[in-house]
């Protein structure tokens, strides 16, 4: 059964193309900041008791609950501020949805600062946007300013009594960076290295005070849904995994984009009536990454029954990630790119756990010589266990993350090594 | 900690290590009026104490104003300016990709090379850039002075790969013929529209 695509009405980031007009006057003929007041003289305790029901879900990559991190947040004691802190470090290769929000829609975002820091008590929020996105920044930069200009930011919001700054502090090249407390290491003017937890941010965050920390898309859905209500927002996906969500769509396709769609959308859905259809047809694919980089690949069989949320990619041993879905055709050199994207992670990590500084290292060269057909089977097995014995022994999870894309190449791919170790053997004997 | 107010703007800059790739002619070095101007605009978002906040724009100023690059005097400028020891903004200038610690060409064209621009033919992206400047490796620059060629991680712009960033500015959508156009073009000294043609930011960083 097809999913019904989303009406304009329905859709969270109406001008996720660029079509329209991005500044404060296009967002505004588009229903944005409408009914903003209202949310500000509401309760935060309302509103975070409605987003935990709610069920959204961090868009990240983690897919945290939004409400529960919101309700870990103390209240204000008037010593210390709270702080909500946007991650717009979108370094998640394929991933590139938050870029088209920040130059497209920016005002979705500075609205969800508006609304998240009433939430959480901060009357300051930052924007930590990755060092390249330099236009998209300007863009967001123009709209904050338009949002001073309207009393929309500032003190005593529309005469609501709340008070909120937000500030864009613009990185300067590090994945790493992405992950939530090497963020706040960056934006304290340090190296990007991951801190060790616990403590949590929202006890010892920024500057050592509470924090929270989401995702452009997460902090952009949240008026919305508290505006049109839970039974609007839970039409959409299946339990638990409910909203709509934007996909990225890229590789050999024949269009490629970010779409945003209803969440549990089949994966042949989003390939087929979104983005255009494998490049070759649907015969030539040969396997998807689902969620990013880090998510393990699906086998073109898997394609064609994988529901594209938290729990149904689950299923199938990888994971909806930051949703940026890779497509590799038949024409596409597999083992060449998953080798380039082990280089990837060998290259961003931070070096401060030995196990990811050595291995993340070790299982790029392995990998690179595998692919070429120089080694044996045997050192198929060792890299495998190599992975097994890095997963989940280090401070953050970008270890995980850079090996769970090679297991996922071993388990559907394995042949593809195999042949061409036989091959080279073959020559050489 | 020292707060964002208390160093002097015209500072008359040290040597501190020269094998960092030290230039006489950088003795002396200081902000521009202007640069100054955004410096003190920066140093409003962060709470008082906490100037250190400020390293990474500060040292992108200081990368656009001297040359493309970061000199030992430009972090040492840096460091006097924020109050911090130097080793605290070396550190810095060292972790992030986007400093260079070493001159690049006026145009730095960073393709990347990651998965989806791989699948959409990043291999003919570099190849056009290797031909037209004359660039036989990764990392170097042309002879002319006029570009350096890095290659670089996933810039997140997937659905528009193939695509290259030109010092500031993204150019996607690419092809062989689209990318020699842009490399003309900027060799004519013209300027070329970036993805998304906008004003910059008014504090630089
Ligand atoms: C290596 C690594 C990189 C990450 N990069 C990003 C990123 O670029 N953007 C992002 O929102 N979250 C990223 N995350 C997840 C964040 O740590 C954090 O979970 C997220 O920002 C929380 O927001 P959410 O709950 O709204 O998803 C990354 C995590 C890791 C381990
Ligand atoms: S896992 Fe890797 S990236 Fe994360 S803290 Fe350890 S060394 Fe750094
Ligand atoms: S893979 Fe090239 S921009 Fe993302």
């Amino acid at each position: 059964m097809a999913t019904p695509k989303l009406s304009i009405e329905d859709k969270i980031f109406k001008n996720l193309d660029g079509s329209d007009d991005w500044s404060i006057k296009g967002y505004q003929k588009r229903g944005g900041y409408d009914g903003l007041k209202k949310l500000l003289t509401t309760n935060p305790d309302v509103h975070i008791a409605q987003l935990k029901e709610s069920a959204l879900r961090g868009r990240g990559g983690a897919g945290f609950p939004t409400g529960l991190k919101w309700s870990f947040m103390p209240k204000p004691d008037g010593k210390k501020p709270n702080y909500l802190v946007c991650n717009a470090d979108e370094g998640e290769p394929g991933t590139c949805k938050d870029r088209d929000i920040l130059r497209y829609d920016p005002h979705t975002l500075v609205e969800g600062m508006i609304v998240g820091c009433h939430c959480l008590g901060a009357e300051t929020g930052y924007i930590y946007v990755r060092g390249e996105y330099y236009d998209e920044s300007s863009r967001l930069s123009q709209a904050i300013d338009e949002a001073y200009e309207a009393g929309l930011l500032g003190k005593n919001i529309l005469g609501t009594g709340v008070n909120v700054d937000i500030h864009l502090h613009l990185g300067a090249g590090a994945y790493i960076c992405g992950e939530e407390t090497a963020l706040l290491e960056s934006l304290e003017g340090k190296k990007g290295q991951p801190r060790v937890k616990p403590p949590f941010p929202a006890g010892f965050g920024l500057y050592g005070c509470p924090t929270t920390i989401n995702n452009v898309e997460t902090i952009a859905q949240v008026p919305p849904i508290l505006k049109k209500g839970n039974d609007w927002w839970c039409q959409f996906g299946r339990e638990n995994n409910h909203g709509t969500k934007i996909f990225s769509v890229s590789g050999a396709v024949n269009l490629p984009g970010n779409f945003e769609a209803p969440m549990s959308i089949t994966l042949k859905e989003l390939i087929n009536d979104y983005a255009g259809g494998v490049i070759g047809g649907w015969e030539n694919l040969q396997a998807i990454i689902p969620g990013g980089s880090s998510t393990p690949m699906l086998s073109a069989e898997d394609c064609e029954t994988a529901i594209m949320d938290f729990d149904g990619l689950r299923e199938f041993g990888t994971g909806l990630g930051t949703a940026a879905v890779i497509v590799m055709n038949k024409d596409t050199d597999l083992l060449r790119v998953m080798t380039r994207i082990s280089a990837f992670y060998k290259h961003e990590s931070c070096g401060q756990c030995t196990p990811c500084r050595e291995g993340v290292g070790w299982v790029f060269r392995l990998m690179e010589r595998l692919s070429r057909g120089e080694g044996t089977l045997e050192e198929l097995d060792q890299l495998y266990d190599v992975t097994k014995k890095i997963e989940g022994k280090t401070i953050c999870a970008f270890a995980d993350g850079a090996m769970w894309p090679v297991q996922g190449t071993l388990k559907h791919f394995r042949h593809l090594f195999e042949e061409k170790i036989k091959e080279n053997m073959k020559k050489s004997a | 900690m020292t707060t964002a107010k208390s160093k002097a703007t015209k500072t008359k800059v040290k040597i501190v290590s020269p094998d960092l790739g030290h230039h006489a002619t950088d003795v002396g070095l200081e902000f521009s009026k202007e640069t100054e101007a955004k410096i003190k605009r920066i140093l409003k978002r962060y709470p008082e104490d906490k100037a250190q906040s400020a390293v990474i724009p500060v040292l992108r100023l200081a990368q656009d104003e001297f040359g493309g690059w970061l000199s030992t005097s430009a972090m040492q400028l840096t460091a006097e300016r924020l109050g911090l020891p130097y080793i605290r903004v070396y550190e810095v200038a060292t972790f992030y990709t986007m400093f260079n610690l070493k001159p690049v060409g006026k145009y730095h064209l960073q393709v990347c090379t990651n998965c989806s621009c791989m699948i959409r033919g990043s291999d003919k992206i570099v190849e056009a850039v290797k031909d037209f400047t004359g660039i036989s490796k990764n990392g170097e620059m042309s002879d002319d002075s006029l570009f350096t060629l890095t290659e670089v991680e996933c810039l997140g712009a997937c659905v528009e790969a193939p695509m290259m960033q030109v010092n500031n500015g993204y150019y996607t959508k690419l092809d062989k013929e689209k990318t020699l156009q842009i490399l003309d073009a900027l060799k004519k000294g013209e300027e070329v529209e970036t993805a998304t043609p906008t004003t910059p930011m008014k504090d630089g960083y």
